[in-house]
């Protein structure tokens, strides 16, 4: 069976294990960063609200807060399923590595998965029934607990791409650490977490300027007053969402660039891999648009438009260091590391056969590329959102709302392509050499050596595809429920639907009769279940 | 006691900690169908619980994060050679998850039924499957001396698992009765009473069974005194249940799986997967473990973490401590002051 190149039923079970990973991460790191992005701007705004008692904010941090609520558990569910599956698909890594990354795993759960789940309840339930000011500490221990959480994982994630902090033990030939601290401050880390979180910034902000440009104009077509609460609410999201996203890009370039010096540093092959820079180049010009052979990974077959002496500039901060190509590093690595993979069971069906060391490059180079380009598609609507709401004014051109109402997905899109190029450009490796020490003494993991050897592709078959089937299915409804609860909008302060937005229909049946009080309507209570 | 064997005691209490609270929230849930014909009773029973799942379930993540940190060679055996079962258990868990949230996005008898009955799937797969793999991977896993599964997808799971897995329902279902019966007024605390003490010896047996085989096996004079508090505490579970004191119940059937952990972990004690093939290749703490650099740097973050941790969950506890009627009882945020 041919799908779009791959012969998918002769995947062994390392390719399927892979294409597990991908999707199940992916997904994962679509709630991730609205968690963290939504999680901080919905504090901010409950935090206004205890400050000023202005009721634009706290319905701000009821609407909000419901998104973020019916995502946050997505996260939580799809990130049960990352926990497991380094052991049940990737065993060999979970025991090579076991001795650094599996600590990282139990703090994460330790120090921040506890601080989410138990202060989030408490936020949840305890409106009205903790003093305001605790109430709003639960909310912010919760999105610390996140930001701690990204913090830990991210570590974990830069030590496989950076292993610093271990030596080889001899007697299990395995990295043993010695320095946690380096483990916790190293350099890849400090510059992945501050990029990751300034990126999941960008997500919140895309939201809450997309539906709130929406709910303006559709209040100005039906001609609804501009001096209401509600009117604020969106005005606000719109002013608030806009300065966070162009803040946010900003950062997003500042780390952005310290990631690109340490990735010339110490995996320059990812480098030239992103701009598909087949030959050494001094000084280096960054690619704006390549075509030719780069799916097969042709390197002299690429051709690109490019802009002289940027890459240089990113790869180390002047005009003319020269920039190794994707030829001469190939050539580096072989000498270095090997042209074939030892002729060892370990290694599966790649036993014996040649390593290339260089990523697939049409992926690397696309999604550095869409990375960099969905953010610069968020800044610029999150631009145009600011001018067209300047001194009161509300937009009512259907392409720029519509327009920013799509560009939501941007920054996803930006946050997903990050971590595609991060990961498949440090193959055929899962856990890089780290260049600062001598050759003899490295630590490195090929991933064909990761996979769990009892299990059968099989197995990781059926785990793929029922998992798929499941995510897919909860998207839908994801999307359907946030859609539709989006769309209703906030309601006004005595419980009741804003006038021209169309109420449910009310619901006595499934809590039984009213109960004479004036029944509220239910999705009002934004932050109390109705359990 | 040595590091290894302080982690082999931190991630028994772990488990045990995961089981004595979700546990009830497992059990809670398969009871919807029982005890929660009444919507508003059903209501009842889910606000019961609505606080306190999620910061349960980490317990669960926590326990498997320190198999990971303190014995990869554990993790990197005990998960792939139960692989389906585990991720069973994952689907078990998603869809219970996204139940509790998604049921009150949206308001029509079908829409809540539904959700209800998903939480209930949810909770009956993940409960089972978390006791399978547990019964399993005490009482023997079929694996070579790399640690690796010998036969089939299947192999891994036989009558261990099918105990292990109908002990720890069994325990939950009671288990959530007595929370209910503790937790809230009205009818459901009556219906929860009868039921607690209804079943209650019967539901103790598989827990009591399987302690007792790795006792039979491996165990020593303490752990056979253990063995003995657990059945012990089932008798005071029952009494205490009958004559209306629901705190002591509950306080005595979490005592019951508390011993029976204590007397499986510490009759498996040094051993964290026995193999079926042949006990060469047991699985042992020093075999699993990481440096003890490693695990002296965990052991000072826990030693930090874990109180703090325990503190945040008693208060969490402590705030919702009222019980619970069908009356919701949410206050309203006033809008303008405060
Ligand atoms: C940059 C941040 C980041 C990254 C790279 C990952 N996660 Fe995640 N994860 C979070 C940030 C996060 C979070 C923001 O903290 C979440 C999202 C929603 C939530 O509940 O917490 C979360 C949830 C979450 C949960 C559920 C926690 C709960 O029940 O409260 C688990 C077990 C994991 N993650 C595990 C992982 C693993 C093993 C990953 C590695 C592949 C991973 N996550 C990648
Ligand atoms: C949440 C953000 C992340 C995303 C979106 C992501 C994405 C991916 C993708 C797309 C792959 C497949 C690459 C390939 O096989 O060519 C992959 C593989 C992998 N990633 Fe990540 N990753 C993320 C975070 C992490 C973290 C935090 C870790 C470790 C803590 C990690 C560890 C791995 C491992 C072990 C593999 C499998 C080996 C491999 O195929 O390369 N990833 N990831
Ligand atoms: C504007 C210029 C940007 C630059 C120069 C930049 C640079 C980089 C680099 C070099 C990496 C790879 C790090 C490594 O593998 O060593 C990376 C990863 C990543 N990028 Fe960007 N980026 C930019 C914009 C964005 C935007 C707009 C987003 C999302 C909205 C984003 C999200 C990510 C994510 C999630 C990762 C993977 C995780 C991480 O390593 O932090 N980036 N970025």
């Amino acid at each position: 069976m041919d799908v779009v190149g791959l012969d998918v039923l002769d995947l062994d079970t390392l390719d399927v294990a892979r294409w597990q990973f991908g999707i199940t991460t992916v997904y994962h790191f679509l709630m991730v960063p609205l968690t963290i992005g939504l999680g901080i701007l919905v504090a901010v705004m409950h935090t206004m609200w205890v400050r000023t008692d202005k009721p634009e904010w706290l319905r701000m941090t009821r609407f909000w807060g419901r998104v973020y609520l019916i995502n946050f558990v997505l996260g939580v569910a799809t990130g049960l399923v990352q926990e497991f599956q380094f052991g049940l698909a990737w065993s060999e890594y979970s025991r090579f590595v076991g001795d650094v990354f599996g600590s990282l795993l139990a703090l994460e759960a330790l120090l921040a998965f506890f601080l989410e789940s138990t202060f989030l309840g408490l936020w949840i339930f305890g409106w009205g029934r903790i003093p305001k000011k605790v109430h709003l500490a639960t909310l912010w221990a919760a999105v610390v607990g996140s930001i701690v959480s990204a913090y830990f994982i991210i570590a974990a994630n830069s030590w496989m791409q950076h292993p610093v902090g271990v030596v080889t033990d001899d007697a299990t030939g395995r990295p043993r650490q010695v320095d946690f601290l380096a483990v916790l401050t190293n350099n890849t880390a400090l510059a992945a977490f501050s990029h990751a979180i300034v990126a999941a910034l960008m997500v919140a902000g895309a939201l809450l300027v997309g539906i709130g440009l929406w709910h303006l104009r559709k209040r100005k077509l039906a001609q609804l007053p501009t001096t209401d609460t509600d009117h604020a609410v969106w005005r606000r999201s719109v002013r608030l969402g806009g300065w966070v996203s162009l803040a946010a890009f900003a950062l997003v370039a500042l780390t952005g660039d310290w990631q690109g010096k340490l990735m010339y540093e110490q995996q320059p092959l990812k480098m030239s891999s992103a701009e598909a820079l087949c030959e050494t180049e001094a000084p280096a010009s960054f690619s704006i648009f390549a075509w030719g052979k780069l799916g097969s990974n042709e390197c002299d077959d690429v051709h690109s438009i490019t802009v002289p002496y940027i890459l240089s500039y990113l790869a180390h901060g002047d005009f003319s260091t020269a920039v190794p190509g994707v030829n001469e590093l190939q050539e580096e690595y072989s000498a270095a590391y090997g042209e074939t993979y030892p002729d060892d069971p370990s290694f599966g069906d790649k036993a014996g056969e040649p390593i290339d060391y260089t990523p697939v490059l049409a992926v690397t180079y696309w999604s550095f590329r869409l990375m960099i380009g969905m953010g610069a598609v968020s800044a610029a609507v999150a631009a145009y959102a600011l001018w067209a709401t300047r001194k009161g004014r509300v937009p009512t051109s259907r392409i720029g709302v519509y327009g920013s109402l799509l560009a939501v997905a941007a920054p996803f899109v930006g946050n997903a392509t990050g971590w595609i190029f991060t990961e498949m450009g440090r193959q055929p490796f899962v856990v890089y050499p780290n260049p600062d020490v001598p050759v003899e003494d490295q630590i490195y993991f090929f991933t064909a050596q990761a996979v769990s050897p009892g299990i059968s592709a099989g197995e990781v078959w059926t785990s793929l595809i029922s998992l798929t089937v499941v995510y897919g299915a909860l998207a839908v409804v994801e999307l359907w429920l946030l859609s539709r609860f989006v769309r209703r909008g906030v309601t006004s302060g005595d419980g009741h639907p804003t006038p021209g937005f169309t109420p449910e229909p009310p619901d006595d049946g499934d809590d039984g009769p009213d109960r004479g009080a004036p029944r509220r309507d239910r999705d009002d209570d934004v932050l109390q279940f109705a359990y | 006691m040595d590091l290894q064997t302080l982690w082999f005691a931190a991630v028994a209490v772990l488990w045990t900690g995961f089981l004595l609270l979700e546990g009830f929230d497992f059990g809670v849930a398969a009871l919807l169908p029982v005890l929660g014909r009444r919507t508003p009773d059903r209501h009842l029973m889910l606000r019961s619980i609505g606080p306190l799942w999620d910061g349960n379930e980490v317990w669960l993540i926590t326990a498997v994060g320190a198999v990971f940190a303190a014995f990869p060679g554990w993790y990197a055996t005990w998960l792939p050679t139960l692989y389906l079962p585990f991720v069973l258990v994952l689907f078990g868990l998603i869809i219970r998850a996204v139940a509790f949230e998604w049921r009150h996005s949206h308001h029509t008898p079908a829409w809540d039924s539904s959700w209800t009955w998903v939480i209930t799937t949810g909770s009956l797969i993940a409960a089972l499957g978390i006791g399978a793999a547990l019964g399993a991977t005490t009482l023997g896993l079929p694996i070579d001396a790399d640690g690796t599964r010998v036969g089939g997808a299947f192999a891994g799971l036989g009558w261990p698992a099918l105990l292990g897995a109908v002990a720890v329902l069994a325990f939950s279902v009671v288990h959530g009765a007595m929370f209910l019966a503790l937790k809230t007024d009205g009818p459901i605390r009556m219906a929860a009473r009868a039921f607690a003490r209804r079943w209650a010896p019967v539901a103790s047996l598989p827990l009591l069974a399987w302690a007792g085989l790795v006792q039979l096996r491996d165990g020593t004079a303490v752990t056979a005194v253990l063995w003995l508090v657990a059945a012990l505490a089932v008798v005071v579970a029952w009494a205490r249940i009958r004559v209306e004191r629901e705190g002591q119940a509950f306080a005595a059937w979490g005592t019951m799986l508390a011993s029976a952990a204590a007397t499986i972990f510490g009759a498996a004690y040094p051993v964290v997967v026995p193999s079926t093939v042949d006990a060469a290749f047991d699985v042992t703490i020093a075999d699993a473990s990481v440096s003890d650099y490693t695990l002296t740097v965990m052991t000072w973050a826990a030693g930090i973490g874990l109180p703090v941790v325990l503190g945040y969950q008693a208060w969490t506890y402590w705030v919702f401590r009222q019980r619970l009627t069908a009356e919701p009882v949410h206050e309203e945020p006033a809008e303008a002051h405060a």
